[in-house]
């Protein structure tokens, strides 16, 4: 099989760690070639974070370029944004349509950026979704990053059952009925 | 087993199998991981310490006294420890003695983005370079056997690219390697200059095995794909050219990058119409290539400056373009100090007061960012402090009243205190404030001398700051909370007016530490904000300003309730949850 790049963006504090943790054990228990590549450091302190993952048979380059990637999933619209040009032509978009305002933009030395899931739209495949109202409708805020698994997982070629054994396996006995829900939640997101 | 892990965990995975028995290092991005991996081997002896010079000197130590030992840094940290580096070249390695330096091509997290292979040609230390995990794993392992059959520490070079990316290891037994015996050799192990000249002989024909070495040994591999194009290159950059080209060139995948292979170079390029060098950073296999006579393309038409990528070697090399779409005009997202966080405190009042600001490395550098941009100077580790009492001794005394040094707890240990021997010892009258925050910030939360917690978790003796400045010196040492902002105010007025050396301790813990627990939120009474904009000037990444009014974003506010203080007509109210 050829490679497939997901590329996962957010803001630095919002848990696409998690998010790239799951999906690189979802994968490995497929016997496939992965790449897992994260940066760690300042950025994480609330900068634009960006982790890469690839796999397939053999997997070369640990990072996605322009162009490249078959997946991007933000956390955050306007990563999702900045992260458009690495999206390959027939690629698409997962967004959490949520806003965080960067600096720049708290400072007024900036404009968030209006209408940006309709910009999405104009230029690519995009599933926009409210992952925050989902993640408490499963019992807790903090899932939001699994409900984005679940919107991930319908996307991939990867069976359910594979994504549901690696959360069972990821997340703590007291946290998993919340999670498995989060999880349903984002696969059956349409 | 296979297991998905971090290039930095595969090295200390390599380091445990290899029998590795004493690990010492200073935290560092992005080598930081290696070290905090050691932890869950419990044979091993594993600390950070103060600083990479003594990191470095306790894994000679332990080496000498038969122990396979390493110490792991970034490349800045490199520069810390490069002088027992240079010296323990001519001493050799009784047991195996690995140095794992990780680079930051891109500064994902640095203050320079410094090439350490220079320092392996500089001190005469030969340098593994791996390209993904299993590699770190491997050539680890490998590094400290070298460093035995060749009497010599050994390189780890690895690069954020590798530290900080996943790929499959497999996991093997440890090697059951005994302690060797310790000999007093004093021509060995005495460098002063009678035994130091007899040792450089010793070095310089070892180098000479070692280019040897390098035409035959296993970590430099030649694929040939019958392709025209033949690519030397090493690390990350294989990779990278390895997903541009495929099998449209052969390559020459360096692992040993110093020193060089000439032979094997030359044979290479004779089998290559067109050669080209894949390298980040410095031209270092580019002129050692041309050095030989052989033609090659590289930086001309690379860069000096940051990453590369697959897209980046296919446009240069093959002249193809990958198509895709643009985006414009997207405001950036720079890293900010955390919501809660001790430093906005501190930062807030030294604007207020217009000081300039000598800064140092860690979280607070983020303190010259916009709206706070209160840090005047970033250098190195440690820098703040002396380089404040430069700024003094050349401006006078005025200037010296408005001015200030910032430094870490963990930093000021690192390097800060010498600095301030030198304020007390030649006269200086500075005002050094220590951001006491109870724990390594940056790299991830690392205990440190001043947090009285070994790597382990274990209690130590815990160093007393208060004691250690009035110990160098320094008279006035007062201890303040950077939230309490009018109380923090008058510390800094009166240290700073004070016509001797002094030291305020800003202590308040980083509010990411398990231990720190606010709760609640803060709201803006909309009716009663005045829309001053005291508020946006704390730079807190919860305060918003919509529609002419403050707000507080309820998902990112952590209830530190520093900006309730800030507000002059009252209207930001602390709710508990």
């Amino acid at each position: 099989m050829s490679v497939k790049s997901i590329m996962i963006v957010g803001v630095g504090g919002q848990g696409t760690l998690l998010a790239s943790r799951i999906l690189g054990n979802v994968i490995i228990a497929r016997g496939l070639d992965v790449k897992v590549s994260e940066v760690h450091g300042m950025s994480q302190r609330g900068g634009s974070v960006v982790t890469y993952v690839k796999y397939g048979e053999s997997v070369s380059s640990p990072i996605i370029d322009e162009g490249e990637a078959d997946i991007i999933l933000a956390f955050e619209r306007l990563e999702a944004l900045r992260a458009l040009p690495y999206l390959k032509d027939g690629g698409r978009i997962i967004v959490n349509d949520r806003a965080i305002a960067p600096m720049p933009v708290i400072t007024g030395a900036a404009e968030y950026p209006d209408g940006i899931i309709e910009k999405l739209q104009a230029s690519a495949d995009t599933v926009s979704l409210d992952a925050l109202s989902l993640a408490q409708e499963a019992g807790s805020i903090k899932a939001v990053n699994v409900v984005l698994i679940g919107v991930l997982a319908k996307s991939t070629d990867i069976p359910k059952e594979a994504w549901l054994e690696t959360i069972k396996a990821t997340v703590p006995e007291k946290f998993l009925d919340v999670n498995l829900k989060a999880f349903e939640l984002g696969y059956s997101y349409e | 087993m296979k297991k998905l892990m971090l290039g930095n965990a595969a090295v200390a995975r390599g380091a445990y199998e290899a029998g590795v028995r004493v690990v010492s290092s200073y935290p560092g991005t992005p080598s930081t991981e290696i070290t905090e991996n050691m932890v869950q081997y419990d044979e091993v002896y594993v600390e950070w310490a103060p600083n990479e010079k003594v990191a470095a000197e306790t894994a000679i130590g332990a080496s000498i006294g038969g122990a396979r030992a390493m110490s792991c840094m970034k490349h800045v940290g490199l520069n810390v420890m490069a002088d027992p580096v240079f010296t323990v070249s001519y001493i050799g390695a009784n047991g195996g003695l690995v140095f794992c330096v990780a680079d930051d091509p891109g500064m994902h997290s640095s203050q320079n983005e410094q090439d350490s292979r220079h320092y392996a040609a500089a001190a005469k230390v030969p340098m593994l370079e791996p390209a993904d995990s299993a590699e770190c794993r491997d050539f680890t392992k490998a590094a400290f056997a070298l460093s035995e059959e060749y009497d010599t520490p050994v390189f780890i070079r690895l690069s954020t690219r590798i530290s900080h990316s996943q790929s499959l290891v497999e996991l093997h037994e440890k090697e059951d390697i005994a302690l060797k015996p310790y000999e007093k050799s004093i021509p060995k192990h005495v460098m002063m200059p009678a035994m130091a000249k007899k040792r450089h002989v010793v070095v310089e024909e070892r180098e000479r095995k070692l280019r040897e070495f390098a035409n035959t040994c296993e970590f430099n591999k030649v694929e040939d794909n019958g392709a025209k194009i033949g690519v030397i290159t090493s690390g990350a950059a294989y990779q990278y050219a390895k997903e541009a080209l495929g099998d449209k060139a052969n390559y020459l995948k360096l692992g040993l990058v110093y020193p060089l292979p000439e032979k094997l170079i030359k044979d290479f390029a004779g089998k290559c119409d067109e050669l080209w060098c894949v390298e980040e950073l410095d031209p270092i296999f580019e002129q050692f290539i041309r050095s030989l006579g052989v033609p090659v393309r590289g930086k001309d038409e690379f860069t000096l400056l940051g990453e590369y990528s697959q897209n980046m070697i296919k446009k240069v090399i093959l002249g193809e373009e990958t198509a895709h779409i643009s985006a414009s005009d997207i405001p950036a997202r720079p890293p900010v100090l955390c919501t809660g966080c001790p430093h906005r405190g501190t930062f807030y009042v030294l604007k207020k007061l217009g000081l300039t600001v000598s800064g140092d490395i860690g979280c607070y550098t983020l303190g010259a960012v916009a709206p706070l941009q209160s840090v005047d100077t970033t250098i190195c580790m440690g820098a703040s402090v002396s380089a404040a009492h430069g700024m003094s001794k050349a401006r006078g005394k005025d200037f010296n009243k408005k001015l200030v040094a910032v430094i870490g707890d963990s930093t000021f240990i690192h390097s800060g205190i010498t600095g301030l021997i030198d304020i007390v010892y030649n006269k200086g009258n500075n005002t050094v404030i220590i951001l006491d925050n109870s724990i390594t910030g940056m790299t991830g939360h690392q205990d440190n001398p001043t947090t009285g917690k070994t790597i382990r978790g274990e209690a130590t003796k815990q160093v007393d700051l208060v004691a250690l400045c009035h110990a160098v010196g320094v008279d006035r040492v007062r201890v303040e909370d950077p939230f309490d902002l009018k109380g923090f105010e008058k510390a800094v007025r009166e240290e700073t007016e004070a016509d001797e050396p002094s030291v305020i301790i800003a202590q308040r813990p980083c509010a990411l530490l398990k231990t720190v627990k606010y709760t609640g939120h803060c709201e803006v009474d909309a009716d009663k904000c005045r829309s001053c904009k005291m508020c946006m000037k704390l730079g807190c990444p919860a305060i918003l300003f919509e529609d002419g009014k403050a707000k507080i974003d309820l998902t990112q506010c952590n209830g530190c309730g520093l900006c309730v203080s800030v507000c002059p007509f009252g209207a930001i109210k602390k709710e508990e949850a």
